[in-house]
């Protein structure tokens, strides 16, 4: 037992470090740090950089362009690009898509795809929940009918994040309605521009637009584009939901966060002492810090305990993480508006970066509200708290 | 980066953990409470045969020369048997002032002794107006020719009663919470002017109230330099705080196997009570809250001898506010499940509770480390 890394696994780790110092585009680096949403040629440029780096698809098997860095390097890569902070590589075609193109799909698909997954050639969205079909996503209802080279596919997916961006789409379907639940799903690439596909946008609470319905009527996808089997598309949604276990508490995320908190807390006046200096605040962030560590410390137990892994099957200690990881991170989204005050209160119309009207308050101030509603999100997606509880129940404890 | 046992370490731990398992039963440890001095010396000398009381301590005086690792696995194993024997106070608190601030005479004299079983020792240092204040030392250590003479009330003495000896601060210079001017002196229990008043502690293991009038003892049973012996105080409390937080491991691991078990048990409405989502969840968020505790456990095992003060202590507040706040609502919540039950004396639930509540007050709760953490500059650096 040995908490030290070894002088390479440091070296590396201040590689990517330097990497993300130089190479984050100013501006990514700024929207990032403000609370701002990322404009889609931000995702691109920065993904094409990291691409050309050929640090673009780390997790993926070497053969295919990863990395093969060892769990502790992977562990470093995101842990620094959470920290910088920087986006990840778009996460729907790199650790969603990719990994499950990789074991499961064919030659022709992994070559036309996948270096296009890895320079962001290819804007890919998912398409799993409906609006019957959320916690309990087998009850999925979106139907593909064979007909033909071709599926036939009708039905509507929600939350679908940045689908405007989209040019492809991976889904799960409904191809056999007679059998069983799980059964009778497959997992089908659905090009955006097809006829018959619609986008819509779902404004949240936060008055963002992440999030979208995509309806799909008479769709026609070719059969070349179901990924493994017809019917097995559960077993493939499940291989990619339990797929990220490093980085999914995001504990880099928290300690930037963290340390922007107490950057603007010196900054902040309450009274003639900046907010740093007031006891509650300061206890409330050392218990979130607390927490945060003992989290770091579950994760590289999680990380460490990769290298005696024998399977690839989901590691339910990842439900810890999810857990404990989205609690840490709206806990500094509160800690957040506290610190604002009072300036937690406008609203203003238009939140685009490079507005010229003056800001309202401190010019840190107007993205906080939003980033407090907007992380709401993060405790709901990707199998809710609750899932992830049941999971522990049933797969640690038995019961 | 490494979280698994060595070999030695698993061996270690799978000895201990046998023969805790045959010789202290919870039926067991019910009835040592009964012995004499609150504990077994049967159970102790065990103990010795097996190496754990000599674990930290140097090969050349005596011991195994084993590190913060091994301590943690004793720790736990005994956090899980919930022990009652005074290893915290003997080889924990004591023997770590020894192995910090005493000389090579005073080790290659005493180590032998604590290693073979035959020397118990308690520190005492905590008074009453101190509360968690390690430095408050009202206690006087005074000069008179070459004999140093103790006066004053030390308070909560772990397993003071029946210690062997005694390592007393004392002060011998400056004010009441001077960091300087405290001396350690090792006196015997039995000295003239020592009064011990024992008593069992919630937890059902033993302290003492100790007041001391007049105590002479030699200028060579100072441990290290009187007066500079604040950052060796302070050093073994850390070194206590993560070997609590081991002990924590063990004692909620206990809390929450047994909360889960008796819900695959407990049958109510025609079905076992862990079918209930409610209890599903509650079992869940206990379990977080021991993973929570565990890392903190082995995070300050591996800051236990980090040698810059400052970073060890903010590592072994933040530990001390994780084991805190995890093991109350351990605790707390199988009592809950296991309902009435949990409430009896008879059913072990209830003592490894109040152990764990016990643990939360030494060397400070939960809170008092949070208020320590947030004066400094936390544990994410700027």
């Amino acid at each position: 037992m040995d908490l030290r890394f070894t002088p390479e696994e440091i070296a590396f780790r201040d590689e990517v470090r330097a990497f993300f110092k130089t190479s984050v585009p100013e501006v990514v680096r700024r929207k990032m740090t403000e609370g701002h949403h990322l404009a889609k040629e931000d995702f691109v440029s920065w993904q094409r950089i990291l691409n050309k780096r050929g640090w673009a698809t780390p997790n993926w098997s070497p053969e295919w362009g990863g990395t093969g860095w060892s769990p502790v390097q992977q562990y470093f890569f995101l842990d620094e690009m959470q920290q910088a902070p920087a986006p990840p590589p778009l996460q729907f075609g790199v650790s969603m898509l990719g990994p499950v193109l990789i074991a499961f799909g064919n030659e022709k698909q992994k070559k036309h795809f996948l270096p296009r997954i890895a320079n962001l050639d290819d804007w890919w969205c998912q398409g799993f929940s409906e609006p019957g079909a959320g916690s309990d996503l087998a009850s999925l209802r979106t139907s593909a009918k064979r007909d033909g080279d071709h599926y036939v596919v009708n039905g509507q997916k929600t939350w679908t994040t940045l689908a405007q961006h989209a040019d492809w789409i991976f889904c799960l379907v409904r191809t056999d309605p007679a059998a069983k639940k799980q059964e009778g799903i497959s997992f089908l690439l659905i090009d955006m521009k097809s006829k018959g596909v619609t986008v819509r946008p779902i404004i949240t609470i936060d008055g963002g637009h992440e999030v979208n319905e995509v309806f799909f009527d008479d769709v026609r996808v070719p059969v070349e584009n179901l990924v493994g089997q017809e019917n097995k598309g559960w077993d493939y949604a499940k291989f990619l939901l339990g797929n990220e276990r490093v980085g999914i508490a995001r504990v880099g995320v928290t300690k930037e966060r963290i340390r922007r908190l107490k950057h603007l807390a010196r900054g902040e006046r309450d009274g003639d002492r900046p907010m740093i200096e007031d006891q509650g605040f300061r206890e409330r962030l050392a218990s979130v810090e607390i927490e945060l560590k003992a989290l770091e410390m579950t994760q590289l137990r999680v990380v460490a305990s990769e290298k005696n892994r024998k399977d690839k099957k989901p590691d339910p200690a990842s439900s810890i993480l999810k857990i404990k990881g989205s609690e840490l991170q709206q806990a500094v989204t509160e800690l957040a508006m506290e610190l604002v005050g009072p300036y937690a209160m406008p609203a203003p119309d238009e939140l685009d970066e490079g507005s010229n009207e003056p800001p309202i308050g401190p010019d840190w101030a107007e993205t906080v509200a939003p980033v407090y509603f907007n992380w709401r999100k993060i405790s709901i997606y990707g199998g809710s708290n609750e899932i992830q509880k049941n999971i522990i129940a049933k797969a640690i404890l038995g019961l | 980066m490494d979280f698994d046992l060595s070999e030695e370490q698993q061996l270690l731990k799978d000895s201990v953990g046998r023969l805790l398992a045959d010789h202290s039963s919870f039926e067991q440890r019910q009835a040592n409470r009964r012995e004499a001095e609150g504990w077994s010396r049967a159970l102790w000398a065990k103990y010795a045969e097996l190496g754990i009381l000599g674990l930290s301590f140097e090969e050349k005086h005596g011991g195994l020369s084993a590190g913060p690792v091994e301590t943690m696995v004793v720790m736990e194993a005994l956090g899980r048997a919930l022990a009652l024997e005074p290893y915290l106070a003997t080889v924990v608190l004591a023997g770590g002032l020894i192995r910090h601030a005493g000389s090579d005479a005073q080790k290659s004299t005493l180590v032998p002794k604590i290693a073979d079983g035959s020397l118990t020792l308690a520190l005492a240092h905590g008074e009453r107006q101190a509360r968690y204040e390690l430095a408050d030392v009202a206690t006087t250590a005074k000069k008179d020719g070459d004999v140093w003479v103790i006066d004053g009330e030390k308070g909560v003495v772990l397993h003071g009663d029946s210690a062997d000896k005694l390592i007393v601060s004392a002060r011998i210079s400056g004010s009441r919470r001077d960091r300087d001017g405290i001396g350690l002196f090792l006196v015997d229990a039995n000295a003239s002017g020592i009064v011990r008043r024992g008593y069992p502690t919630v937890d059902g293991l033993r302290a003492a109230e100790i007041a001391f009038t007049g105590v002479r003892v030699k200028a060579d049973a100072a441990l290290g330099t009187p007066g500079k012996a604040f950052a060796a105080i302070e050093r073994v409390v850390d070194e206590a705080i993560a070997a609590l937080a081991a002990e924590s491991i063990g004692v909620m691991s206990v809390m929450h196997e047994a909360t889960v078990e008796y819900l695959k048990t407990r049958k109510q409405f025609g079905t076992t009570i862990g079918a209930f989502q409610v209890l599903q969840h509650r079992s869940v968020d206990m379990l977080i809250a021991l993973e929570q505790a565990r890392s903190m456990a082995y995070y300050a095992t591996m800051m236990a001898a980090e040698p810059d003060a400052a970073e060890r202590r903010k590592a072994m507040a933040a530990a001390k506010v994780q084991i805190g706040r995890s093991g109350k609502f351990v605790g707390q919540q199988a009592i809950q499940l296991h309902g009435g039950i949990g409430m009896t004396d008879e059913y072990k639930v209830g003592h490894y509770f109040k152990r764990m509540t016990m643990i939360d007050t030494l060397f400070g709760p939960a809170d008092h480390h949070l208020r320590a953490l947030a004066a400094t500059e936390g544990l994410v650096e700027a």
